[in-house]
C-alpha cells in the first residue's frame, strides 16, 4: 500500500464528498432556512440525471444537454414547490415526511413510466473522455476530475454568494429566525422560493454530473439522500460550510475507510478475521463517526449562529 | 307447438353434450414477478418471455385456453406471500410462475406448495428449495443459483489462474456467489471485497484491484451496479489487462447501457441469444420483432415454462385435477427447450449445459452474449444429492 494509493483514495473521496456537497447543500438550506424536511431531494437528484440523459441524447452533446437540464430542474423545483411543498411549510414534520416520501414514490413511478425501468446511460463528453495515468496500470478518468473541479467551483460560488451578498445574508438570516426576517419586511415565502429551487437545481446538477459515471436509474437518489443528511447533520442544519466540510469528511471516511481498515486492523488480528471485521465495519464507520459527533457536538461541527 | 318443445329439448341435449368441453374452463397461470424498482427490467424480460410463448402456442397451453394474470412482487417477500395468496385463494391459479429473486422464491414457496399447486422458477433457484427444502411442486426453467458462478470457477481453474480478485454485493446472494465460484477454484483468492448493496461507485475498488494486479476478477453484480462496474472498469484501463470474469452482471438486462463497454467481457450461462438451435432462433427474432430489445435468459427461462406447462397438459388432457399425474407429465420435461439438453433431475431442477459467453456486438449495432465454450455438460446442481424425494 503507497503513498500514491493513498493519494488516489483520498481523490476518489474527495470527488464522492463533492457530490454529496452539492446534493447537502440544497437540503441543508431548505432544512435550515424553511425548517421542512424534505425526503424528496434525493428525487430531484435522479431527475436531474434523467434530464441530462434525456436533453443530451436529444440534441447528441452533453454540453447542451446540462445547459438545458440546470434551467428544467430549477423550473421542476418550482413546479413542486408552488404545487406541493408550499402547503406543507406550515404542517409539523410528520406530515411534511409523509407527503415528501409520497412524491418519491410517485417520482419514482414517473420517470420508469417516461423512460422506463432499464437503466439509461449517458455518453461522457467527447472533450473529457480521456484518462490519466496515476498509477502502475490505472487510468483515472479526466471526467472525475472535471467532476471534482466543478464541485469545487460551486463550493466557491456558494460561498460567495451566501456569505457576500445580500440574498447570501437573508439566506443566513432566515436560518436564524426566520420569523424576525419576515417580521422586518422580507417577503420570506419568496425568499424560501428561490432557496427551494436552487436546492433543486443543485441537487439535479449533481446528478447531471454523475449521469455519464453512474447509471441513471429509478431509485437512484434514494441511498444517497440518506448519506445528504447524514452529512447535513454532522455539518451542522443549515450551514453551507459545515455541509461542504461534513461532505468531505464523509466522503474521505467512507472511501479511506474502505480500502484501509482492514489493513489497519490486520495489525492488530490475524489476517482472516481482519478483512472479516474490516469488511464489516467499513460500512458502519460513516455512521459511528456521526453519532460520535452527535455525542460532543449535538448540533454539528458548524451549526448556523441562533 | 309439439315441434317447438320437440326441437327445444333437442338442443338442450346437445348443449348439453357439448358443456364438457365448454365447461373446462380456462387455465390460469399466476406470474409472480419483480415488475417495479431497480430490478423491474428482470421482470419485464420474463413476463415477456413467457406471453410470447403464450402467443406463439395459439394462445392456448395444452390445449386449453389460458388466462395469464400477472402480479408485481415488488421485490418484498411481504408483498409477494399476499399476492400470491390473491392468486391461490380469489384467482384460484393452477400454476403459478416465478418470482426472479430468491428472498421472494423462499417466502412464496410455503403458502404456494401447501396449495398444492404447481410452482415453477423462472429464475431463482436458491440452495434450500434445491436441496433439504425440495418440494414435489417445485420446478425450476432455470437453474440453481451457484451454477452459473461454478462455470466461473471452473474456468479460472482451467485457464491456470493463480491469483483472484472475488467482488459482490454484501448480501446472501452475494456470499452465495463467491462461495459458487470457490467450488471449481483452487487457486489464490487475494482479496474478498463486499460492497454494500447498490453501490455505484467502484473507483476506490479499481484503485485496490490495479494495485493488487489480480490474474483475473470475478464478479456477481446484478442490475445497475453492474452497468456502473463495468463502465468504470473499462474506464480505468484494467479491461485489457484483467479478465472479468462475473455472472449476472454482463447480460441482455444490462448489455444496452453498458454499450461497447462490456465486449469481450466474460459470464457464464446455461444459453446465450446466438445458441444455435432452430427453435433459439425463432424465439430470439420473434421476441426481438415484438419488444424490441435481445431477450436475456429471464426471457428464455419463463418461455420454456410456458412449454414446459403446454407439454403436460397435452400428457394429461388438458387435466390439472389429478396432481400426481401432472407431476409426472411435468417431471417428463416433453418439450423441446430454447437451450436444447433439458431434463428434471430429481429435485425439480435442471440437468443441462453450462456455457462460458462472452459479450459481443452483432453486425446489427445490438449487443448481445456469445457462447465461446461449453463447459459443463448435463450438469446437475451441487444440494440435488440432499434432497429426498417424498410423496
Amino acid at each position: 500500500m503507497t503513498a500514491t494509493f493513498f493519494a488516489i483514495q483520498a481523490l476518489n473521496g474527495l470527488q464522492f464528498g463533492l457530490i454529496l456537497f452539492l446534493i447537502a447543500a440544497g437540503l441543508t438550506l431548505v432544512f435550515g432556512v424553511m425548517d421542512f424536511i424534505n425526503l424528496a431531494h434525493g428525487v430531484q437528484y435522479m431527475v436531474g440525471a434523467y434530464l441530462v440523459a434525456a436533453f443530451s441524447a436529444w440534441t447528441g452533446s452533453f454540453g447542451w444537454g446540462l445547459i438545458l437540464a440546470l434551467p428544467t430542474a430549477l423550473a421542476f423545483g418550482l413546479l413542486l414547490e408552488i404545487l406541493i411543498f408550499r402547503h406543507l411549510y406550515d404542517r409539523d414534520h410528520l406530515d411534511q415526511v409523509l407527503a415528501t416520501f409520497g412524491v418519491i414514490l410517485f417520482l419514482n413511478q414517473g420517470v420508469k413510466f417516461v423512460w422506463g425501468a432499464a437503466p439509461l446511460s449517458v455518453p461522457v463528453p467527447e472533450i473529457l473522455s480521456g484518462s490519466v495515468v496515476i498509477m502502475d496500470g490505472l487510468l483515472y478518468p479526466v471526467y472525475r476530475i472535471a467532476i471534482i473541479a466543478a464541485g469545487l467551483l460551486v463550493a466557491a460560488l456558494l460561498y460567495v454568494v451566501v456569505s457576500h451578498t445580500r440574498v447570501g445574508m437573508l439566506v443566513r438570516a432566515g436560518a436564524s429566525n426566520a420569523p424576525m426576517v419576515s417580521a422586518l419586511g422580507v417577503n420570506i415565502r419568496r425568499l424560501f422560493m428561490i432557496v427551494f429551487g436552487f436546492g433543486a437545481m443543485l441537487a439535479g446538477f449533481a446528478g447531471a454530473m454523475v449521469a455519464p459515471i453512474l447509471s441513471v436509474q429509478p431509485g437512484m437518489g434514494d441511498n444517497i439522500l440518506i448519506l445528504a443528511f447524514v452529512v447535513i447533520v454532522i455539518g451542522g442544519i443549515g450551514s453551507i460550510r459545515g455541509a461542504f466540510l461534513a461532505a468531505l469528511l464523509i466522503g474521505l471516511v467512507d472511501t479511506l475507510g474502505r480500502s484501509f481498515a482492514p489493513n489497519l486492523l490486520r495489525l492488530v488480528l490475524d489476517p482472516s478475521a481482519a478483512s472479516q471485521t474490516g469488511r464489516a465495519l467499513a460500512p458502519m464507520l460513516i455512521y459511528i463517526f456521526m453519532a460520535a459527533v452527535l455525542f460532543f457536538r449535538p448540533s454539528g461541527l458548524f451549526p448556523a449562529k441562533r | 307447438m309439439n315441434v317447438t318443445i320437440k326441437t327445444l329439448g333437442l338442443a338442450t341435449a346437445v348443449m348439453l353434450a357439448a358443456s364438457p368441453v365448454m365447461a373446462q374452463e380456462k387455465l390460469k397461470i399466476g406470474l409472480l414477478l419483480t415488475l417495479s424498482g431497480p430490478s423491474a427490467i428482470l421482470g419485464q424480460h420474463a413476463r415477456d418471455g413467457f406471453q410470447l410463448a403464450v402467443k406463439d402456442l395459439g394462445g392456448k397451453l395444452g390445449g386449453r385456453d389460458v388466462e395469464v394474470i400477472v402480479v408485481d412482487d415488488e421485490l418484498k417477500p411481504d408483498v409477494a406471500v399476499t399476492k400470491v395468496k390473491g392468486l391461490l385463494e380469489r384467482d384460484k391459479v393452477d400454476f403459478v410462475v416465478g418470482p426472479i429473486f430468491s428472498n421472494v422464491a423462499v417466502a412464496a414457496h410455503k403458502p404456494i406448495v401447501d396449495s398444492k399447486t404447481f410452482y415453477i422458477s423462472v429464475n431463482a433457484g436458491p440452495s434450500n428449495l434445491a436441496g433439504k427444502s425440495c418440494n414435489p411442486y417445485f420446478f425450476a426453467t432455470s437453474y440453481q443459483n451457484d451454477q452459473n458462478h461454478e462455470v466461473l470457477g471452473k474456468v479460472a481453474q482451467d485457464r491456470g489462474y493463480k491469483k483472484v480478485y472475488l467482488l459482490a454485493p454484501n448480501y446472501q446472494a452475494g456470499k452465495d456467489a463467491l462461495a459458487g465460484f470457490k467450488r471449481h477454484y483452487k487457486g489464490e483468492i487475494v482479496e474478498e471485497s463486499y460492497v454494500p448493496l447498490n453501490t455505484l461507485d467502484f473507483q476506490s475498488e479499481l484503485a485496490k484491484i490495479a494495485s493488487m494486479q489480480p490474474d483475473a476478477i470475478f464478479t456477481f453484480m446484478p442490475g445497475g451496479m453492474g452497468v456502473n462496474l463495468v463502465k468504470q472498469y473499462r474506464a480505468a484501463g484494467l479491461a485489457d489487462r484483467i479478465p472479468f470474469l462475473s455472472a449476472f452482471t454482463v447480460d441482455e438486462t444490462n448489455l444496452p447501457a453498458q454499450q461497447d463497454a462490456a465486449i469481450g467481457m466474460l459470464s457464464g450461462s446455461n444459453w446465450a441469444p446466438n445458441l444455435d438451435t432452430p427453435q433459439n432462433k425463432k424465439f430470439v427474432a420473434a421476441y426481438e420483432a415484438a419488444y424490441n430489445t435481445v431477450p436475456a435468459s429471464y426471457a428464455m427461462h419463463a418461455y420454456d415454462a410456458a412449454l414446459l406447462i403446454d407439454s403436460a397438459l397435452k400428457a394429461t388432457g388438458g387435466k390439472t385435477e389429478d396432481k400426481d399425474a401432472l407431476r409426472a407429465a411435468i417431471q417428463k420435461a416433453e418439450f423441446t427447450s430454447l437451450r436444447g439438453d433439458f431434463k428434471f433431475g430429481a429435485n425439480g431442477f435442471p440437468i443441462q449445459d453450462f456455457y462460458l459467453v462472452k459479450a459481443a456486438k452483432r453486425p446489427d449495432g445490438k449487443l448481445e452474449t456469445e457462447v465461446v465454450e461449453k463447459v459443463f455438460d448435463d450438469y446437475a446442481d451441487a444440494y440435488a444429492k440432499e434432497c429426498t424425494p417424498t410423496n
